[in-house]
């Protein structure tokens, strides 16, 4: 229950970064990747202000056992640099700049009755069911 | 780079970083967006809760946000369908295969100083740039 309440409440306060940083307007992460065009450095920024808080949030996190509410840490421990993970985030990057969304502003936009958010969602959402299917044919 | 907003964005960012932070300390769970979106329909039911309540705290944060500041975000008008459909399929499918988005690797792996997360990033964000350079300077299409 209290987990439950925690997600919300973070889920409510990650919303509000995005839009407070103007991350949920595509157009403006658009201007980040345009380099060559008239740079808008700001998503750096947002980033940079993300890692300030946790670089030393997870220094402290990280020297407890378990978390406050769970029984366990649910972080992934692969290190491996390998090719579904490198041409994986090259497709993903080549999306993001086709759209100026990543998955976070995506669902965000909903929140302003966004067309445009929806089909992205449907469409990650595609893409999700398409590699679940993808890495299924691979294994056999 | 008149359009530069350092200050709200370093705000912003610091929001998101509370909430990774705050999803961590109490439950135990990284906040990268596309695993809890994936995980929303594939993680055993119990588990479906928290993604969905994450998620839905997502759009209840950017509808508190309009409300505090009278509708102060507009929404993108008349861009183009297909390039949303097939970029949104990719930024699916990619951010399965290189199992994270900008949150997952970008904020919550660079903090834990993973070299894997601090590559995808490195590289999601390359092949975002070389993308809008194709599209705007190279076909044409205006972004």
């Amino acid at each position: 229950m209290k987990t439950n309440l925690v997600a919300l409440l973070a889920g409510i306060l990650f919303g509000l970064g995005l839009a407070l940083s103007q991350m949920i307007d595509p157009n403006k992460v658009l201007h980040f990747l345009d380099v060559s065009g008239n740079w808008d450095p700001s998503l750096a920024f947002v980033m940079m202000g993300a890692l300030a808080v946790t670089m030393v949030s997870f220094r402290f996190i990280f020297k407890r056992t378990a978390p406050v509410l769970a029984e366990d840490f649910h972080v992934s421990k692969r290190s491996v640099i390998n090719k579904p993970l490198i041409i994986g985030a090259g497709i993903f990057g080549t999306g993001w700049g086709m759209t100026g969304y990543c998955p976070g502003p995506a669902v965000a936009s909903l929140g302003l009755f966004s067309v445009e958010g929806v089909l992205m969602v449907v469409a990650i959402y595609a893409g999700f069911f398409s590699h679940r299917w993808f890495a299924k044919a691979n294994e056999s | 780079m008149e359009n530069f907003t350092p200050v709200s964005a370093l705000l912003g960012g610091a929001l998101i970083g509370f909430s990774v932070s705050l999803l961590l300390l109490l439950n135990g769970r990284m906040a990268g967006i596309s695993g809890i979106m994936n995980g929303l329909f594939s993680a055993p039911k119990k588990e479906e809760v928290w993604r969905g309540l994450f998620l839905l705290g997502l759009i209840l944060g950017a509808v508190i946000f309009q409300w505090l500041t009278d509708d102060s975000l507009t929404v993108r008008q008349g861009y183009p369908v297909l390039l949303i459909v097939v970029g949104g399929f990719f930024v699916g499918f990619g951010t399965r295969m290189g199992s994270g988005c900008t949150s997952g690797h970008g904020i919550c792996g660079i903090a834990s100083f993973s070299v894997r997360s601090i590559s995808a990033t490195v590289t999601f964000m390359l092949s975002g740039m070389v993308t809008v350079f194709v599209l705007k300077y190279l076909l044409g299409v205006v972004l």
